[in-house]
């Protein structure tokens, strides 16, 4: 490890360097520790951000990670995923449809606009207009005049009331809006945005605690430099002088510039180094539960896996999974196996709900099923599952489908597709004739966010169309709950459905897996994979 | 002489459209639909994604697309990446980077290989002779990205000698390492050309007629052996540009170069049909000047060679 120690010393040195600059510029002030560790930098892996950096067009973590760091929406999440107002001063309901939202006064954009309920309005109208296709359009659904039929400009469910104060009218109750008011979508934009949201998006400005360095810190394919925004005064002020995000094309290179010592935080470990990371960063690397679910689906249309016989079938092969073997041997323990529809980082999270039994690996069981299953009509065929190819996801398939082949003695086997753009579009135009991978990262820490989108009828992302009436009512009935926990009971009712039909079949959670060098200290992971930069220090 | 290059300009028109017709054909072809990717997991509804589509003139039929982007490409407009930026402007910034990078591999393959080529060749048989064979073969036989992985962690991780990715700018001294995995490549087919060359160049009569003159070896090995020996070599290295492109590609991944192949790959993956076509075509463009400066550069070596009129 002599390597390693040389490159602290070569940062040790340079971070010297930078004191002995500081020290000159402010003319040696008093806290010299203080202000020498408020200065560092922190540089950490990022990828090319997809798109413009508009709040309401970024939907993917390279541009998130951006987006989340140079605004500050009305609350933000803490590490536990709790929301804490940031830009808002309170957010009041009572019947969880009309909200009153008061926002601090006397914030301000970084070119020196104030933050106003104007901000958030316009933001929030633009990222909700049809004819703008912002690709975060569907969070705005649930506010009152959203439609995908027609161009609406300024939504008749948002209201400015003074110059701090908006209300929001929702189409329906919705409990846990408040809790999505820290995502990346709902962030405010200054009146400089509009003007031309082609260059704002090369030179965002925002209202967070970092700003982008200069204009054009936005260095493409390469990086993005991101500094204190001295004016941030919220609860995520930076403990550190600003951040590096250096855009990989890999996560092996990302790793081996952490091993160089040319990287202080990685939030992604390659495949190659899952196994051996936490003996090469002892005591700085975290393997944690985060907020993503994995899951297959089998849709009722295929055959054999419709009404009765499906659901006996679908329960067989559930209990049939050797979850925590998999875990253990293929995933070298960075996924944890699941005990519901959500995640343990999620308020709400149940391991013993009723009917949660149907995860555990239960030969017996499963075989006693797959018969009574038979009794209705024969099983034929082979039981596959899709998978794109690009994405690391076969050594899984094959432990599943081994598992099912061996069990329930059928042919089972993986569909490999080449790439994801190609499973993807054959479940969207539903042509998929297999059951196939599916999974749910959450946009924003509430149970709800893992169900409705995915298994209420008709929902966006329901890819095996499924349809229960009963789930549907429960889910809106938790939604109309004002109290967290009694809308959490709700949703805890509605998985107990869901365990008996199984729209999608539980495998496993993905943990966050992350390392950091000796030079930093206070590396914490958010709810959402992403560290928060903002607690970092970086020693001298 | 201007009359030959003339020709050869005009020849490289045809190749240019066919070239470019066949990449927007295939990149057209690639199933799955990048507008859908966008969203990741998550079910777009179909109001926006058509949006999208007529935005990117997705919802035209191919020939149209295609004609949109060829009418582009004269008017100088290279059209727009998914994250807003100009290609042009992503081309300008990427490729002075893997143009060092392949120059770098380049001086490095050719000094090491034609310098090993000569000396087996002058001494064949000998204990060097096999040697060189031996590693040759080792280096051809081993994938790219096993050499570039060896040598991060070795060079990089382990003696710290070489910064394991490339730094901002992508200085020189950033660029050695991977440019030495890219040259390993090419310097062994390079060493074994240059050694049968030399080989077959020792024999022929006016190598011996000089010896008989009485010219000293040390000026008989690199003016009438070596200059006489390099053609196949030169041309064997247009032809290995194409070779560097495509290694470039994996080694840039490696090491983080911000370069044509990262972005280009980048590009792949994420379905960005513009960026992808028009990184190829300036591909085209490069190794068609390529092969022309080459067929150029023979008359140097060997004046027999006359261009026809």
């Amino acid at each position: 490890m002599r390597t390693r120690r040389i490159g602290v010393a070569a940062i040790a040195l340079a971070a010297a360097g930078a004191l002995a600059l500081s020290g000159c510029s402010t003319g040696g002030g008093s806290g010299e520790a203080t202000s020498s560790a408020s200065s560092a930098i922190i540089t950490t892996n990022g990828s090319e951000p997809q798109n413009p950096l508009i709040p309401t067009n970024t939907n993917e973590t390279g541009g998130g990670k951006v987006t989340d760091s140079i605004f500050a929406g009305l609350v933000y999440y803490d590490a536990k995923g709790k929301p804490v107002n940031d830009m808002a001063e309170s957010i009041k309901t009572d019947d969880a449809q009309n909200y009153t939202i008061k926002i601090k006064s006397g914030e301000k954009f970084t070119n020196g606009e104030p933050v106003t309920a104007d901000s958030f309005v316009k933001a929030w109208n633009y990222g909700a207009a049809l004819d703008n296709a912002q690709l975060n359009s569907y969070f705005f659904e649930g506010i009152k005049g959203f439609s995908y039929d027609e161009n609406v400009a300024e939504l008749p469910g948002l209201k400015v009331v003074d110059k701090t104060t908006f209300t929001v009218e929702l189409s329906q109750p919705e409990s846990d809006f408040p809790l999505r008011l820290g995502y990346t979508a709902f962030m405010p934009l200054p009146e400089a945005a509009f003007k031309d949201l082609k260059a704002f998006g090369e030179n965002p400005i925002g209202n967070g605690p970092y700003k982008l360095a200069s204009k054009g810190a936005w260095e493409h394919n390469v990086k993005i430099s991101l500094v204190k925004n001295k004016d941030y005064k919220g609860g995520r002020t930076p403990k550190n002088g600003g951040l590096d995000i250096i855009f990989y094309a890999s996560q092996d290179a990302s790793y081996a510039d952490l091993q160089g010592g040319n990287l202080d935080v990685v939030d992604q470990i390659p495949e190659s180094a899952l196994g051996t990371y936490q003996k090469d960063f002892p005591d700085h690397s975290v393997n944690q539960a985060s907020a993503i679910f994995q899951s297959f689906t089998i849709p009722a249309r295929l055959p054999h896996f419709g009404g009765e016989e499906g659901n006996l079938r679908r329960q067989a092969i559930s209990e049939a999974i050797n979850r925590s073997e998999i875990t253990d041997k293929i995933f070298s323990g960075t996924r944890t196996p699941a005990h519901d529809f959500t995640s343990p980082v999620i308020d709400g999270y149940s391991e013993d709900l009723k009917g949660s039994d149907v995860l555990k690996y239960n030969e017996s069981n499963a075989k006693k099923l797959w018969a009574q299953a038979d009794a209705i009509s024969p099983w034929s065929g082979t039981f596959q599952i899709a998978y794109n190819a690009d994405g690391g996801h076969q050594g899984w398939v094959d432990a599943v489908t081994n598992n099912i082949k061996n069990v329930l003695g059928i042919d089972a086997s993986g569909a490999p597709f080449p790439t994801f753009k190609q499973v993807r579009d054959q479940i969207t135009n539903r042509t998929i004739q297999t059951a196939f991978r599916t999974g749910w990262q959450a946009d924003y820490p509430a149970l709800y966010n893992f169900l409705g989108p995915i298994y209420g009828t008709g929902a966006g992302s329901n890819d095996g169309d499924y349809s229960n009436p009963d789930v549907d009512k429960l889910l809106k009935e938790g939604l109309a709950e004002t109290d967290t926990a009694a809308a959490n009971k709700k949703f805890q009712d509605a998985q107990v459905i869901l365990f008996k039909d199984l729209p999608a079949i539980p495998l496993w959670y993905s943990t966050v897996n992350g390392a950091w060098g000796d030079q930093v200290q206070n590396v914490q992971f958010g709810w959402n994979s992403v560290p928060l930069y903002y607690n970092i220090t970086k020693a001298e | 002489m201007a009359g030959y290059i003339v020709r050869r300009i005009l020849q490289a028109v045809p190749v240019f459209l066919g070239t470019t017709f066949l990449i927007y054909f295939m990149v057209f072809a690639m199933p799955g639909d990048p507008i859908i990717a966008l969203f990741g997991d998550k079910t777009p509804n179909p109001a926006v994604v058509a949006q999208l589509r007529e935005r990117y003139h997705l919802d035209q039929p191919f020939i149209v697309q295609y004609f949109i982007f060829l009418g582009g490409i004269f008017r100088g407009d290279l059209g727009v990446s998914f994250s807003g930026q100009p290609v042009a402007e992503i081309l300008a910034k990427t490729f002075p980077v893997t143009l060092r990078l392949a120059a770098l591999a380049i001086f490095f393959e050719m000094v090491a290989g034609i310098t090993v080529g000569l000396i087996s060749g002058l001494r064949k048989g000998k204990l060097f002779d096999s040697s060189a064979l031996l590693v040759s073969l080792v280096l051809i036989s081993l994938p790219i990205f096993v050499i570039a992985f060896v040598f991060q962690l070795v060079f990089g991780v382990q003696l710290g000698w070489f910064r394991t990715t490339v730094g901002f700018g992508a200085p020189i001294q950033d660029l050695i390492m991977p440019a030495l995995v890219l040259a390993t490549i090419s310097f062994a087919q390079i060493s074994r050309l240059t050694r049968s060359s030399v080989i077959d160049t020792s024999g022929q009569d006016f190598v011996r007629t000089a010896a008989s003159k009485g010219l000293s070896r040390r000026r008989i090995v690199p003016v009438h052996i070596l200059r006489n020996s390099l053609i196949p070599v030169v041309t064997y290295l247009a032809v290995d540009f194409g070779t560097l492109m495509v290694g470039a590609t994996i080694t840039e991944g490696i090491f983080n170069v911000p370069g044509v192949g990262r972005t280009l790959y980048q590009a792949i993956i994420r379905g960005e049909g513009p960026t992808v076509v028009s990184f190829v075509t300036v591909m085209v463009l490069i190794y068609l000047v390529v092969n022309i400066l080459v067929d150029l550069f023979y008359a140097v070596l060997d004046p027999r060679i006359r261009y026809a009129k």
